[in-house]
Formats: structure tokens, C-alpha cells, sequence
């Protein structure tokens, strides 16, 4: 796919510090005011439109958050955030909202094109087969820029547009599930993104409809001091399927950005879910400044019986990163899956895993988590599965592979049982190994470079994970591994 | 095209002397057998040439293609020719073979400044070779060297060395771990790559190999020396009578 190709090239042409998305895009844009307040929940409430109920769902969010406390429990550490230095609503000036692409301003089209995002309708349908197009929902900082593709999603009955759209135009939809899957309250960050979410996709596959194409939503942060705190809310109607992708980049930046998203999935009876993420956010400089804070509550519920949703990660970026997709198998019979590569270089840290809770009689579950750390960085995966007294024939299987390269960084395993059913049958396995010296000399004798070597070694140690990627993502994955180990050797 | 000259080398982690001062000289086009007990330095000599930095080179010097070899690193010295098919193969789990192969083949091309291989011109050529050597597809196709048995170790060794047509072949017990099929298959494989520009150290125990690769000079490395060097016929002779009289010299 050239967009893949454009993207490799760009990743490869622009080299800044290790980072390689580290520009801005000098664009005008608006900024609510500072602080987190009732004030700033109302502005930016009207500021998209927003019924009513959707302004009261934020407020009774907020009064909720302000009597919570940040968790500590897990192996991050970082400064405190002030919530009341950040914005929480910014725009590019020209948007006002989704717009047929011919209407975005050509700057934003220009740093999507910089960063290989396809949102250009005619040249995706000229370079690629039919059935591998994507259709684009790009975030910019708050907000949806363009959504792709929407007419012929529509025909097909999938609906597909910003979350801010969808609350306006199905509201019925959205009253019934939003806050379904992660409730308000559920925990700290989330309650935060349920008082002040900005915008994130929708999506809707009506029953017994296999969408046509891969959805796919991209985000931005472009300007200083913004958090982030997209809502992604996608339903599969009974014996539906769709795949759907999301990437991620930031610019380059001192200060460090936030970003708590919260992403909530339902799958009815039979249906399919497959959610892949790649996210290469600025992870900080070498020496540990900078980067985004990446604190993010994504869950799926397996609603249904016979339903199936399945989580597939490469994390390469943020300073920080606090990330638990999961899956509630509430549906008889439901299978939940958790792929995950997370690399950790520089002074990354990453806390992330999953949670796979059987409720269902006949539940099944397998995680495989691949974690890569090098330089001074943390790698953590914490995992919870559990089974519910009822959930009778539970099954998981785990598998935890940790590579390190270098002497200085660190990788941990925390796994959680929990059992309440004698029928269930939980299996574990857990391994941690380096990349060893005759390994590294054996690739160099036959002429790869230590990058190469390193890169080949350690596309073999994911290649479980990457097997689960779209095709187009895959490689786009590996190459991204590849860029964010740069300098970890030698 | 390779001379070595007096060349001492010791473990750099503990200072032990391995290497007391070889001297070889190899011109393009000769097959150089290297024989010798365990523990000689047979396998320490082939490491040195191809630039494994658990040794430390004390004295001497290596010349390849009028170059001081010990000045380039390991994937420089593959690219400029040198090529060492191991005694004990690595494994590289999850690392299809073909997929090991054509990287390394790129990257060579790549040092050369030579264009890449397309996929269909890759195709071909691995096809071509592997159906020699009796490599089959399914083997291909698995992470490298991951539950090879030994011969298919050293088959795939082999078929890394004709796809990657080095100037200087170093086979470091080859033999070992093959079946008599599979020592034919395998020796046709290296006579077929045998060719004027092309010089061959081939270390090994045993004579049936020799059968096959039939040396133009075989040496007797003892203790980290040269002790004894000759004609093909030395080889036989050693096989009557063992090491006895060379390791006494030495
Ligand atoms: N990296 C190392 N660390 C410690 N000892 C080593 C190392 N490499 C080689 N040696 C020692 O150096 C000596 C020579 O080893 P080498 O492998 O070169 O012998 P060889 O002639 O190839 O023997 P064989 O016929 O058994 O293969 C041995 O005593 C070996 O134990
Ligand atoms: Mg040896």
C-alpha cells in the first residue's frame, strides 16, 4: 500500500532525536480557557452543540472526579499533574466540524499526508485493491477533522462519524451505550474523560452486516498544554463484524502532553470485534524530557453469546504509559483476546496488560504479551483473569515473553487469578531473555548491521503479534519497532 | 588472497593464549584443509577471521584481498567475502530461514552498493539452491536453525554460503552431525562452489569429508600452532596414525 510506503520513507527522512513525528503544525487554532471547572465542562459542551443530557452526563461526571483521588498503584512514577495548568478544548480555527475533505483546511491535509494518514479518498481508491481501503476518521487535537468513505459505509447501513456527530445525530445510541462498558466512575482517568471528552469516533454495524472496509481513526496532538481525551464508542449489532484500527502521534514537545482516552466496545450475539492500536507517541528525548502521558481505559464487552472481541497492540511511544485493554465475557460461550507488543526504550515506562473477566459458562480468553525493553525504560504487564462463580469451563491461556537488550532496563510480569468456579482451567506462562551475543555475532557474519541484526531478532521475538495485524498495519508495525530500538545497541 | 602472519590470539575475558603464532597462506582458488585435536584453536582461528570480539588478536596480522582484515568489523567482513559456516549454527526463534536469507543477502547487496533483490529473483535463486542441497520448502519456512536437526544445521549453513557466494569459505566442521547421503549431498554443494576466485578453509576431523573435498594442502594445527603441513596424502596418513608425532613437535 504506498500510504504504508509514504509513511516508512517520512519515518526514515525525518530524524529528530529518536522521534520521528516531531513537528508542528503551525495552524490557527482556538483554545478554551484554563482549568478544569464547571465552566470549562459547559463551554466546551456548547462549544460542540452538545444536547442537554450530554452537558448534565459531563457535569455529574466532573463533581465525581473532583472527589477522587490520582491511583498509584502502578509501576509509573511522574510529577503530579496540575489539572488546572491544562486546556482542554482546542480546535483548529478553520473546523468547526467533520467536513467533506475538499472543505479541510490543506495545512491539515498537508501534516496528515507528512504523517501517511490516507485521508485522500481518490488516491486510496487509486493505489489499492477494493477490499483493503480504510476509511479515515482523523482527530486533531479536539477535534474530527474529516471522516472518509461515509457514503458508502452508510450504504452498506454502518455508521461511522465523530463521536460529537453521532451524539447529535443518534442519540438514541448513544444514550443507550455510552458509559455502558466503562461506567463514569469506573476509575480516575476515565471519570476525568467522561466530564471533558473532546471528540473520537463512532461506529455502528447494524445486524448480520460484515463492514466493507477497515475504520480506522488517527489522532493528533498538535498544540501545547492540551490534554487529550478522545471517546471511541463502537457497537456490533448481532452477528456483525467489523475491524477497526487507530495510530497515534504527537509532536515533539518539553513539556509532557496528556492523553486519557476511554474506547468502549459491545458485541452482541455473534458478533466480532478486532481492535488493533499502533501508537508510537513522542516518548520524551533521550534524557527523559518530554513525551506523552498515556493513560487510557479501553474495554470490550462481549455482550452476547458467541461473541468474540480481540485487542492487538504495538506500543512504541509516550513517556508514560498506563493502558489495560480488557474484555468482559458476559456472553455464553464469548472469547476475548489480547495481543500486545509493547517496546520501552529511553526512560519509557510502560504499565499495561489486560483483564479478561469470565461471567459466561463456556468463556474463552488467550493473552500473548511481548514486551521489548532497552535503554533505561521500565516494561510492566499486569495481568487480571478472573472467573465468576457461575462461569462455568472458563479457559485463559497467557503467555509473557520479556526481551531485554542492554544491562540498565527493566521488565516485570504481574499476573492476577482469580477463580470462583473449580471447572475453570487458567494457564500461564511467562519467559524473559536477551538477545545473546552469538546470536548478534551470527547475524553480523552474514552482513547484517547491528540495527539489522537487532531489528530481525526482535521482529522474530513478535512475530506471534504481528501474525494478528491487518496486513497494511504489520508492516508498518515492524518498521516502527525497528525506528523506536534505534541506538539500543552498541 | 588470505595470509596470516604470526598471529596470537587469547580470550579477552580471561587472557588465556589460544593462538601461538599461526602463519597460513591461501591463494584464490585452493581448498586448505585444517585438522588437529580438540582444543587446538581450530574453531578460535575461524572465529578471528570473521571477527568475534570474545578474542583478543595479541600479535600478527591478517591480510585478505591486500587488506588488514582485523581492522573491519564482522558484518564488513561478510560483505568483503569472508563467510564462516559454524560448527555449532545459532538459532533465531520466530525468524523464518527464508526470511533470514534474504535479509542477509540485502544487507550484503546493500554494502556493496548493489540494488536490492525483487521478490521473484529471490524466489528463484533460493529455489534453485535448496533443491541441491535437498532443503525443502517446509524447512525454509521455519524459524532458523529452531529444532534443525544437526544436519540440517549444517545444510542450511551451506546453502547460506551458495546464496551468499563469498570470496573466502570457511567451513568449521561441516561434516560433523551429516548422514553419508547427506555428506555427499552437502560436499557436491561445496565442490560446485569451488572455483578459481574462491578459496576454501575447510576445518575438520575426519578423512571422508576429504574424500569428497578433495584439499589441495592440509595443515595440523596444535596447541594454537602450525605444527605440520602437506599434501592431501598427510590427511590419510593422519587417519592411520593419529596425532602422536605432530603434537610431540609441537
Ligand atoms: N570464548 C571462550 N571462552 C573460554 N574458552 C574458550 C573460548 N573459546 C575457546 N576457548 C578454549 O580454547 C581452546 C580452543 O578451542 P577451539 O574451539 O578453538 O578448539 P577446536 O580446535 O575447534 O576444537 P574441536 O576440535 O573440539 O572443535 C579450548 O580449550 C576452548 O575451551
Ligand atoms: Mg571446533
Amino acid at each position: 500500500m504506498p500510504a504504508v510506503q509514504e509513511t516508512i520513507d517520512q519515518v526514515k527522512a525525518i530524524d529528530v532525536d529518536q522521534y520521528k513525528y516531531g513537528f508542528v503544525t503551525d495552524i490557527e487554532s482556538e483554545r478554551g480557557a484554563k482549568g478544569l471547572s464547571e465552566e470549562t465542562v459547559r463551554f466546551l459542551s456548547a462549544k460542540k452543540g452538545e444536547p442537554e443530557w450530554m452537558t448534565e452526563w459531563r457535569l455529574d461526571a466532573l463533581r465525581r472526579f473532583n472527589t477522587m483521588e490520582e491511583p498509584d498503584w502502578a509501576r509509573v512514577s511522574y510529577p503530579k499533574i496540575d489539572f488546572d495548568e491544562l486546556y482542554y478544548w482546542a480546535s483548529p480555527k478553520s473546523v468547526e466540524g467533520p467536513k467533506s475533505l475538499d472543505e479541510v483546511d490543506p495545512e491539515l491535509l498537508a501534516t496528515y499526508e507528512k504523517l501517511g494518514i490516507p485521508l485522500r479518498e481518490q488516491e486510496i481508491l487509486a493505489g489499492v485493491e477494493p477490499k483493503n481501503r480504510i476509511a479515515v476518521d482523523a482527530v486533531f487535537d479536539s477535534v474530527s477533522v474529516v471522516t472518509t468513505f461515509k457514503k458508502e459505509l452508510a450504504a452498506a447501513g454502518v455508521i461511522f462519524c465523530s463521536i460529537s456527530e453521532a451524539i447529535k445525530e443518534h442519540p438514541e445510541l448513544v444514550k443507550k451505550y455510552l458509559g455502558s462498558v466503562v461506567p463514569v466512575t469506573d476509575n480516575y482517568y476515565a471519570t476525568l474523560n467522561s466530564a471533558v471528552f473532546s471528540d473520537g469516533s463512532f461506529v455502528y454495524i447494524p445486524e448480520g452486516v460484515r463492514c466493507p472496509m477497515e475504520l480506522s481513526t488517527y489522532f493528533r496532538i498538535n498544540e501545547q498544554n492540551t490534554g487529550q481525551f478522545e471517546r471511541t464508542l463502537i457497537i456490533a449489532e448481532k452477528g456483525s463484524y467489523v475491524s477497526y484500527l487507530e495510530g497515534c502521534t504527537a509532536p515533539q514537545r518539553d513539556e509532557n502532553q496528556l492523553h486519557a482516552a476511554v474506547v468502549e466496545l459491545v458485541a452482541l450475539d455473534d458478533a466480532e470485534i478486532k481492535y488493533s492500536t499502533v501508537q508510537n507517541w513522542f516518548p520524551g528525548d533521550s534524557e527523559g524530557k518530554g513525551g506523552i502521558y498515556n493513560f487510557v481505559t479501553k474495554r470490550g464487552d462481549c455482550r452476547g453469546k458467541n461473541s468474540k472481541i480481540s485487542w492487538t497492540q504495538v506500543e512504541t511511544g509516550s513517556a508514560i504509559t498506563w493502558k489495560y485493554p480488557s474484555c468482559i465475557l458476559r456472553g455464553d460461550n464469548s472469547v476475548g483476546e489480547f495481543y500486545s507488543i509493547a517496546v520501552s526504550n529511553g526512560y519509557q515506562q510502560i504499565d499495561s496488560g489486560t483483564k479478561m473477566i469470565h461471567l459466561g459458562k463456556n468463556t474463552s480468553s488467550r493473552i500473548i504479551s511481548k514486551g521489548i525493553s532497552a535503554g533505561k525504560s521500565s516494561n510492566t504487564y499486569r495481568g487480571l483473569v478472573s472467573a465468576h462463580r457461575k462461569a462455568s469451563n472458563a479457559r485463559n491461556f497467557t503467555q509473557c515473553d520479556s526481551l531485554l537488550i542492554g544491562q540498565d532496563c527493566g521488565a516485570h510480569t504481574v499476573p492476577y487469578i482469580e477463580s470462583k468456579n473449580a471447572s475453570a482451567v487458567f494457564e500461564h506462562e511467562a519467559t524473559t531473555s536477551k538477545i545473546s551475543d552469538d546470536q548478534m555475532f551470527y547475524c553480523l557474519q552474514r552482513g547484517l548491521d547491528e540495527e539489522g541484526a537487532v531489528a530481525l531478532i526482535v521482529n522474530g521475538f513478535v512475530k506471534d503479534v504481528i501474525q494478528q495485524l491487518p496486513m497494511e498495519f504489520a508492516v508498518e508495525a515492524q518498521k516502527l519497532i525497528s525506528i523506536s530500538l534505534e541506538g539500543s545497541v552498541g | 588472497m588470505l595470509e596470516i602472519k604470526n598471529l596470537h590470539a587469547r580470550i579477552a575475558e580471561d587472557g588465556t593464549e589460544i593462538l601461538r603464532g599461526v602463519d597460513l597462506k591461501v591463494n584464490a582458488g585452493e581448498v586448505h584443509a585444517i585438522m588437529g585435536p580438540n582444543g587446538s584453536g581450530k574453531s578460535t582461528l575461524s572465529y578471528i577471521l570473521a571477527g568475534k570480539s570474545d578474542y583478543e588478536v595479541t600479535e600478527g596480522e591478517i591480510i585478505f584481498h591486500g587488506e588488514n582484515l582485523l581492522e573491519l568489523e564482522p558484518d564488513e567482513r561478510a560483505a568483503a567475502g569472508v563467510f564462516l559456516a559454524f560448527q555449532y549454527p545459532i538459532e533465531i526463534p520466530g525468524v523464518a530461514t527464508m526470511e533470514f536469507l534474504k535479509t542477509a543477502m540485502n544487507a550484503q547487496r546493500k554494502a556493496k552498493g548493489q540494488a536490492q533483490l525483487s521478490i521473484p529473483d529471490f524466489m528463484k535463486l533460493v529455489k534453485e539452491k535448496s533443491k541441491d542441497l535437498n532443503v525443502s520448502m517446509d524447512m525454509l519456512k521455519r524459524p532458523l536453525n529452531v529444532g534443525f536437526s544437526g544436519g540440517e544445521k549444517k545444510r542450511a549453513e551451506i546453502l547460506q554460503m551458495s546464496l551468499l557466494e563469498p570470496s573466502l569459505c570457511v567451513l568449521d566442521e561441516t561434516d560433523s552431525g551429516l548422514d553419508i547421503d547427506a555428506l555427499r549431498i552437502v560436499s557436491e554443494g561445496v565442490n560446485k562452489l569451488r572455483s578459481p576466485e574462491r578459496a576454501m578453509v575447510v576445518i575438520t576431523h575426519y578423512q571422508r569429508l576429504l574424500d569428497h573435498i578433495i584439499p589441495d594442502v592440509v595443515h595440523v594445527l596444535s596447541k594454537g600452532r602450525i605444527v605440520k603441513t602437506g599434501g592431501k596424502e598427510l590427511a590419510l596418513e593422519l587417519e592411520k596414525n593419529g596425532y602422536a608425532d605432530y603434537i610431540e613437535a609441537a
